[in-house]
């Protein structure tokens, strides 16, 4: 590697020029996966500290563990060089840690003194003296340069200004230490900058700062130094002035990483007049009528593999929602052999061949409390195959079920086992023979391989690439670098709503499509 | 849901048994032999003819009106209102059966069935549409259609259906060609049980063996998820919202033919709430919730004739009624909550 990462300092124990806390080799499992593998990182006082790393890298395991909301299986934390165990959020907030989460904890119909006193001993335990509250949150306000009204309701709130309220509040309960999961995420432009200037104003009155984003321009313009995650490691720490973009990029993405090339042959070159899947110029709003997919055009042809690529939050769920008919597009079309599919619904769309696998397989994708047999069933369960005239055919529910399991080697007491007692490997193989074994002519498929063992992500990629072969078309949407890179055709990155860059396969160079995914084009 | 839902069987008798020990011993704390009192409650339900005929008249409308609500706890929605619908439906069947009194029984009692099952889906259908269309809790807007339902109900039989004969507030006596047939001669049992039982094994055979019945299951356990099936959620929650006004309708139809004889203003000592603690007793099966209403058939008629002959306050047996369904709720929801849950393990 050309690029050279900073060795963490160790604090001498009572040490005050030391940083103020530090993560020493912790390590987290949840049953076989490792979600942190000795992670190293330390905070100097005063520093904004950010962590950077794609979507599982492990950073928010990183920060639960600094909340106290779950408990390293190894490895230590340091604050002002004194060993720390976190064993409920109460250790946290006492050690003078604060986390503004990325979805607020605030309940709307309260004040800003009302929400600051929930569960705030020191506001008095039935009544709250909330008048009081709201004077020292002022007093607190003021002497950060904040701006804030104390006995505004939250609710009548811009988001910003709640966000604002988050960070006042972790302030308020003494911390002196402030962990940001995404901050900006949920943010305006305008709004993320008077954030950024917030907190640096913050850290020129002795605060500290974890930001945790994906977002290079922003760490960019407000952090000192930069750790970054990879597969639950930390790959290195780096001093922003004294690293290029691309390093950075390329630590994130893991360049040494090369992605296993696809042993298929290339789609004819001669493509189809009309494609089989396309949307042209979609958009989509998400409840407060932000855009979340801006004029959005993209087509497949029949045997290619599209892959959309990004970061997640981007418009991937929408996207996928409004190819399948689950979610219906504030402008634009949706096309299908040509045919203007818009308004179909995902019953229509299933009968004209297109299949879809949801992003979440226990969510949207799966019914844990059915079997394997009625989850293969459903989306058909009203055709000939499984029916007649409205009757069930259970035995040939069975009976294509016991078909599936073998053909997709799905581990399983047989068809009637219930899918909630799968392993996720195993719940993702039967979200994906769905889809597959109807032999569809077009596939929308979302995060196929999230959180699921090397050997299930084997079997399903080997599904889409033979159903591509047979003429398929499919649009695989991923988070996944790797997984893009090695199954996809044609790539597009997807940022911010929008398409900001399609490649080829053959030409693709690594390094861009990765400052592409952070939102920068090159 | 799964509280409601995936209770197990052996539950619920240990429940039951549980529930009549602790009415036992407040049976004993008001002065009398529990064993006695609960001698007199068997012989009232099941001692003579004319009394297994009151348990299963007492269980019809809870049967016919349990197996709607289980219905909709199965699609994953609550129709806390049957007792607004079944009211109508009486209400509706009376009028029905008033203005055709000259016409063959037949086709008076098939008139007065339709207009009750109409009427009582009607109802359900303004809270399914609210729901489905606007978002709107059916929780509540079933608890305050009820009010309507009552107060609409009562002024019809204080103004236009009145009957002028009398000064007290019911509709006119049916005649013979509106009265539901008799069952068991001897006995004031009529066909209603025997419709209660159809409607539940139909409801059973549906559920099991129909691709709509199989839709609404899978509704219940993950709309999300099935929506993204291509399953057409919402034309599943208005129907089964419809399927379970209609029942309570039928059930008022029933109530109002086979029993009063006409309608009146207290036509419900409360079936329509107490239907929904059948259904979670039956767990949300039609059949399971057959077999409850009949064992709350029992204790009603048997309360009352304990009441009566040993001087126990029949309230005992409501009290155990509820009893044995918190036991049962209390008993799934602890075992739902000591099963590890792996969609939080697996999330990171």
């Amino acid at each position: 590697m050309a690029i050279s990462p900073l060795e963490p300092a160790r604090a001498a124990p009572g040490s005050t020029t030391g940083p103020i806390l530090q993560m020493d080799k912790s390590t987290v499992r949840f049953g076989e996966v490792v979600a942190n593998d000795r992670v190293s990182f330390d905070l100097a006082p005063g520093e904004i500290h950010a962590l950077l790393g794609e979507n599982g890298a492990g950073k928010t395991t990183l920060m639960r563990v600094l909340a106290g909301l779950i408990q390293p299986d190894e490895g230590q934390v340091f604050v002002r060089g004194e060993a720390r165990s976190f064993e409920s959020v109460a250790d946290s907030v006492a050690a003078g840690i604060g986390m503004v989460h990325q979805h607020f904890m605030l309940v709307p119909t309260l004040t800003v003194a009302e929400n600051v006193s929930l569960g705030l001993r020191s506001a008095g335990r039935l009544f709250p003296n909330t008048a009081r509250v709201g004077r020292e949150l002022r007093a607190l306000a003021d002497k950060h340069g904040l701006s804030l009204d104390p006995s505004a309701r939250v609710s009548d709130l811009s988001i910003g200004q709640q966000q604002r309220v988050e960070i006042v509040k972790a302030l308020y309960r003494g911390a002196t230490i402030l962990i940001l999961d995404e901050p900006t995420a949920v943010l305006t432009p305008g709004e993320t900058d008077s954030l950024l200037a917030m907190l640096r104003s913050l850290t020129e009155q002795g605060t500290s700062v974890v930001f945790i984003s994906h977002k290079l321009r922003e760490i960019r313009a407000v952090a000192d130094r930069v750790t970054v995650l990879r597969h639950g490691q930390t790959v290195g720490t780096w001093a922003l002035d004294s690293v290029a973009d691309a390093e950075l990029t390329s630590a994130m993405i893991g360049r040494d990483a090369a992605p296993t090339v696809s042993s298929r042959l290339a789609p004819t070159t001669s493509v189809a007049p009309v494609p089989r899947l396309a949307v042209e110029r979609v958009g989509a709003r998400d409840r407060r009528g932000h855009a979340v997919l801006d004029s959005v055009s993209l087509s497949v042809a029949p045997g290619e593999i599209l892959g959309i690529a990004g970061v997640d939050g981007n418009g991937q769920t929408e996207l996928a929602e409004i190819l399948s008919g689950v979610r219906r597009p504030s402008a634009g079309e949706v096309r299908l052999d040509g045919a203007n599919i818009t308004a179909a619904t995902v019953a229509e769309r299933i009968g004209h061949g297109l299949a879809h696998v949801p992003e979440d397989r226990q969510r949207t994708g799966l019914i844990l409390d059915l079997s394997i047999a009625e989850n293969l069933a459903m989306e058909t369960v009203g055709t000939a195959m499984f029916s007649r005239r409205g009757s069930l055919n259970r035995a040939a529910v069975r009976a294509h079920a016991e078909d599936i399991i073998s053909r997709f080697d799905i581990r399983c007491s047989g068809p009637d086992q219930r899918v909630r007692d799968l392993s996720g490997g195993n719940q993702q193989k039967v979200l994906i023979a769905r889809a597959v074994s109807r032999a569809p002519s077009a596939l929308v498929v979302s995060q196929p391989t999230r959180g699921v063992d090397l050997g299930a992500v084997e079997n399903i990629h080997r599904q889409i690439l033979d159903l591509a072969a047979q003429g398929c078309a499919v649009i695989l949407i991923s988070t996944e670098l790797d997984e893009i890179l090695a199954l996809s055709d044609r790539i597009a990155v997807l940022y911010s709503g929008t398409i900001i860059s399609t490649y080829d396969r053959a030409t693709v160079d690594l390094g861009t499509l990765g400052m592409n995914m952070t939102g920068q084009s090159v | 849901m799964r509280v409601i839902v995936g209770t197990d069987i052996a539950s619920i008798p240990i429940a039951i048994i549980i529930a009549l020990v602790i009415g036992g011993v407040l049976i004993a704390l008001s002065g009398v032999n529990p064993f006695e009192a609960y001698g007199a409650l068997l012989q009232g339900a099941f001692g003579t003819p004319q009394h297994l005929a009151d348990t299963l008249i007492e269980a019809t409308p809870l049967a016919l009106i349990g197996v709607g609500i289980a219905l909709c706890f199965r699609a994953g929605v609550f129709n806390v209102g049957a007792e607004g619908q079944f009211l109508l439906g009486g209400m509706a069947a009376a009028i029905t059966g008033n203005l055709l009194s000259t016409a063959p029984a037949i086709a008076t009692l098939l008139a007065m069935a339709i207009a009750a099952v109409l009427a009582g889906a009607a109802w359900a259908a303004i809270a399914a549409l609210l729901k489905v269309y606007l978002g709107a809790s059916e929780t509540l807007t079933t608890i305050m259609l009820t009010y309507v339902a009552t107060y609409l109900v009562s002024y019809l039989l204080n103004g236009p259906a009145r009957d002028p004969a009398t000064p007290i507030a019911q509709t006119q006596p049916l005649t013979t060609s509106g009265l539901l047939p008799g069952l068991w001669p001897g006995t004031t049992l009529h066909v209603g049980i025997v419709i209660a039982l159809i409607v539940a094994v139909a409801a059973h055979y549906f559920l099991r063996r129909r691709v709509g019945g199989f839709q609404i299951v899978a509704t219940g356990l993950n709309p999300v998820a099935a929506r993204s099936a291509g399953l057409p959620v919402r034309r599943i929650l208005i129907s089964v919202f419809l399927t379970s006004g209609a029942l309570a309708g039928l059930a008022g139809f029933i109530q109002v033919s086979g029993v009063q004889g006409k309608m009146i203003v207290n036509l419900s000592p409360g079936y329509g709430y107490t239907a929904i603690v059948v259904a979670l007793l039956g767990r949300s099966t039609p059949l399971g919730a057959f077999l409850a209403a009949l064992f709350f058939g029992a204790l009603s008629a048997g309360g009352a004739s304990m009441e009566t002959s040993v001087g126990v306050p029949a309230s005992v047996v409501t009290i155990v009624q509820y009893l044995t369904v918190l036991l049962v709720i209390a008993y799934t929801a602890a075992r739902t909550l000591r099963r590890p849950s792996r969609v939080a393990d697996e999330e990171e």
